[in-house]
């Protein structure tokens, strides 16, 4: 499996989902899990550049594929998750910021939305975030932030 | 005497200041407790019982431990012993910490449907779920009682403890509603809650000798030490907590539940660092939730809006095996200046798992059936519901004339107005729409008691101008460390940025635990006070320089330190003893709450009921605002589980086997980013004249009123007052 650009050798059973992968047998425990059942999303991260719950993914599906995860994210959205105070304890953080990683290059890609049928374009509007985001729950209730911070990178 | 130190930077209190740790949290950098690595490290899963009450009869683990990877099965047959939990003293705080009662893997007897009666320890994790799969377990079940409204009738009077008392009442209430003028009452429910904090319970434990080291999702690090130390018969100077990071509580870690004590077994039985995730469900199984309430709130007034009579009554559970009483009326007592006010509060045993506190224990429960019951009268007398609140604000606390120690209600529903427009609605329900949305506007008042506990810390300058705050807190998404770390510049006249919080670690000084609103300002008056004891060590060497790192270099001195408190168990207990006494003192002096004015409107589908919330403002008095930033997020996390308490969250418990039957996120639905609008809030920003700083908490205030102002702005959208929440569809239709 290719994670974070460098090649990582695995031998594991066939029922080990990627998550457990990631945080019980590579140690990048940035990826969190949160209920394990595809429910929260903490555990989102990117096979080669989309935005999956790692939970409901089974690791050996995934050979060969370019995995990301928040440990090997570089991007604007993270100075702007704590400018906005996009979280609070941060367990969801990680989640909530692969998710809009994948999420903004959905939109650029043209993909709809239950809040836009068609292919949108132009700007996202908190409406279009908030409909895209719902896949990651933050508990400590972060969400005002979160969006202002997508939408300043989004712009 | 201090003297004044030249200032070399803009004050620090009161600035929306970035988190401290928000490099750590947005890289991915912060570790929680299942994130430690240690060699040998082995996983735990657990078995959870499936009947409600009885008795182990036979219990076969011969297929699970055959598993490949299975390092041991625990049950009760083999599992080392444990002490029983101490008689709760208000001495030792951490007496109160034991979730439930149970003699976890020590006994044959099942007190609730999801008690751990074994644990499986492997080699990998797959391995351990997998085999705990395979334990089989036969059970002689007994009779049991798990359903909560057929036990209603036979509650019995709750009894007060030191901080909260059970009832109380002035005057006759009941006779005086008798003979009111204006009359409403009615009866509400609440159901059970979860707190669904996003990081599972989890522990990861490791023994060296008698000594121990764990990793634990706390909100409360030095009960845990103390707990920890009593059930495995070690001394508390040998355990060492480490709890930096928390990914959420709101209750459910305040307490020890059994996750931690049998993974903490598990490392001592096996001889290996031993980790324990919690899954989901098991989260719901083993650690006790909110628990629901029936209330009874009856008004009778003037007709001038004026109460003559306040009736709030509530019954709640706490389980066979342990829980908390629920201060469900205690607002009761402080809101309203009714002429005669009657509070009582009465309990049933369960056989489930203990109760436990969740955000807001009592008033977030409270506060939806007292605020939808004043709105109900405000419709009664033809008045406006705010006009109403403010004919009936206090002058003085109404139960029993004391004092208030911070009051400006008033200020906050004047703000709250204006800002969310309250003016421009129209009373008539049903009599605002937005296409085919039916509009409503609801207003209720939000109130918690503030508090403050014994903490203990140390703050040392450097010559290189850096400042260290030590103190054993943990960092749950409250900014304590951002927060401190201001206080603490502003009392030595430094930049922030030259201050460094060390937290999260039973070795520091000791912290109260997270809960009840009171961590942040707690650990304030002593960063405060051993800043000011600083400032005077640092005078006696000389006169004020540039800076105080100046004052040190001119000196020759390296490094000054300034404490509070002493962790010596002589020194705690004498600490905690004034600290008691202190606390009883200024509870006969005033009153101290945090309190404010929800705003919101709603949006209801006049076909299919769908309930939406569209708007929100909240204006809040919570004494000074350390981080304009961290506190506001905080006020707005509690409206964002309000929202979810009234229209989505329920745990729902099967009322003939006692078991939960949506222990997930899939099932138990908390708000999630569609559910949640701008939601605008603004605080006065008036100190508290009692507390140093002037700060009280905030993290509980936010959450009350929210299910009351929701209620009532789904009755002005649809002449619908619905008393059981959530305010799902199907109640609307």
């Amino acid at each position: 499996m290719r994670v974070n650009g460098a090649d990582e050798p695995l031998d594991i059973q066939p029922q080990v989902s990627l998550l457990d992968a990631l945080r019980e047998h590579l140690g990048l425990t940035g990826t969190k899990k949160g209920c394990d059942q595809g429910a929260c999303g903490a555990c989102t991260v990117l096979a080669d550049g989309e935005r999956i719950n790692s939970c409901l993914a089974l690791a050996v599906q995934y050979e060969g594929r370019e995995i990301t995860t928040i440990e090997g994210i570089d991007h604007p959205l993270q100075g702007a998750f704590v400018r906005h105070d996009g979280f609070q304890c941060g367990y969801c953080t990680s989640g909530q910021i692969c998710s809009a990683v994948g999420m903004l290059a959905e939109h650029k890609d043209g993909m709809p939305s239950a809040v836009t049928e068609h292919a949108p374009a132009g700007e996202l509007s908190p409406a279009e975030i908030r409909e895209r985001m719902s896949g990651n729950l933050c508990r400590c209730g972060a969400y005002n932030g979160i969006v202002e911070a997508i939408q300043e990178v989004a712009r | 005497m201090t003297r004044t130190l030249p200032r070399t930077s803009e004050p620090a209190v009161g600035k929306p200041i970035d988190r401290v740790d928000g490099t750590a949290k947005t890289t991915g950098a912060a570790r929680f407790a299942a994130e430690h690595p240690y060699p040998g490290l082995a996983h735990a899963a657990l078995v959870h019982a499936t009947i409600s009450r009885g008795r182990i009869t036979a219990i076969d683990t011969t297929e699970a431990a055959a598993i490949p990877g299975v390092v041991t099965v625990l049950t009760h047959h083999n599992a080392p012993a444990l002490k029983p939990p101490r008689k709760v003293s208000p001495l030792d705080l951490s007496t109160m910490a034991s979730g439930t009662s149970v003699a976890y893997l020590n006994t044959d007897e099942v007190h609730w449907d999801g008690q751990p009666v074994a644990v499986v320890v492997a080699e990998t994790l797959t391995a351990a779920r997998e085999a705990a799969a395979l334990v089989k377990v036969v059970y002689a079940p007994m009779r049991s009682t798990v359903d909560f409204l057929a036990e209603e009738p036979n509650a019995r009077p709750q009894k007060g403890n030191l901080l909260m008392s059970g009832s109380a009442k002035k005057g006759d209430a009941e006779a005086a509603l008798a003979t009111a003028p204006v009359r409403v009452e009615g009866r509400f429910t609440t159901p059970p809650h979860h707190h669904n904090a996003i990081e599972p319970h989890a522990t990861t434990a490791v023994w060296d000798g008698d000594r121990l080291t764990v990793h634990d999702a706390t909100q409360s690090i030095d009960w845990l030490r103390s707990h920890l130390a009593l059930r495995f018969d070690v001394p508390a100077e040998g355990v060492r907590v480490i709890a930096p990071f928390v990914g959420g509580g709101f209750g459910g870690k305040a307490m020890i539940w059994p996750g931690t004590i049998l993974t903490v077994m598990a490392a001592r039985a096996t001889g290996r660092p031993v980790r324990l995730l919690l899954t989901r469900e098991g989260v719901y199984r083993t650690v006790g939730g909110r628990t629901p309430s029936t209330q009874r709130v009856a008004l009778g007034a003037r007709t001038d809006g004026r109460l003559t009579a306040l009736v709030h009554t509530s019954v709640t559970y706490t389980g066979r095996v342990g829980g908390s009483p629920e201060q469900v009326t205690s607002q009761s007592k402080h809101v309203y200046d009714a002429e005669n006010i009657l509070v009582r509060q009465n309990l049933v045993e369960l056989d489930l798992i203990s109760n436990t506190s969740m955000r807001a224990p009592g008033d977030a429960m409270g506060t939806f059936a007292l605020e939808a019951a004043i709105d109900e009268l405000a419709y009664e007398l033809g008045m406006d519901p705010i006009e109403l609140r403010m004919r009936n604000e206090p002058e003085r606390n109404p139960i029993d004339g004391r004092r208030f120690a911070n009051r400006n209600l008033r200020e906050a529903y004047r703000l709250g107005a204006e800002r969310f427009g309250w003016a421009d609605r129209t009373p008539e329900p049903g009599s605002m729409r937005d296409g085919r949305w039916l509009v409503g506007m609801g207003v209720a008042t939000a109130f918690h008691p503030a508090w403050q506990f014994l903490a203990n810390v140390t703050v040392r300058l450097s010559v290189d101008g850096t400042v260290l705050v030590r103190c054993g807190f943990q960092e749950m998404g409250m900014g304590g460390a951002t927060a401190q770390a201001q206080i603490a510049a502003d009392a030595l006249g430094v930049p922030v940025e030259s201050v460094r919080v060390e937290y999260g670690d039973s070795t520091l000084p000791l912290s109260p635990a997270a809960g009840g609103s009171m961590q942040t300002a707690s650990v304030a008056s002593s960063v405060l006070a051993a800043c000011q004891k600083l400032r005077r060590k640092l005078a006696k060497l000389g006169p004020p320089g540039e800076t105080p790192a100046a004052v040190l270099a001119r000196a020759g001195v390296p490094s000054l330190e300034a404490s509070v408190g002493s962790d010596s168990r002589l020194g705690r207990l004498t600490g905690q003893a004034r600290f008691l006494a202190k606390l009883l003192r200024d509870q006969r002096r005033w009153m101290r709450a945090a309190s404010g004015a929800q705003f919101c409107e709603v949006r209801v589908d006049p076909d299919t009921g769908e309930t939406r919330v569209s708007r929100w403002t909240a204006a809040f008095d919570v004494g000074r605002v350390i981080n304009a930033k961290t506190a506001v997020s905080q006020l707005r996390g509690g409206i964002v589980m309000g929202i979810g308490m009234a229209l989505s969250e329920e745990t729902l418990v099967d009322p003939r086997t006692g078991r939960i039957m949506n222990p997930g996120l899939g099932e138990y639905h908390v708000p999630v980013h569609a559910d949640i609008p701008p939601i605008d809030v603004a605080y006065l920003d008036e100190p508290d004249p009692t507390m140093p700083l002037g700060l009280i908490g905030v993290g509980e205030v936010g959450i009350t009123g929210v299910a009351g102002a929701i209620a009532n702005a789904v009755h002005h959208a649809t002449g619908r007052r619905i008393r059981d929440l959530p305010i799902t569809l199907d109640k609307l239709l």
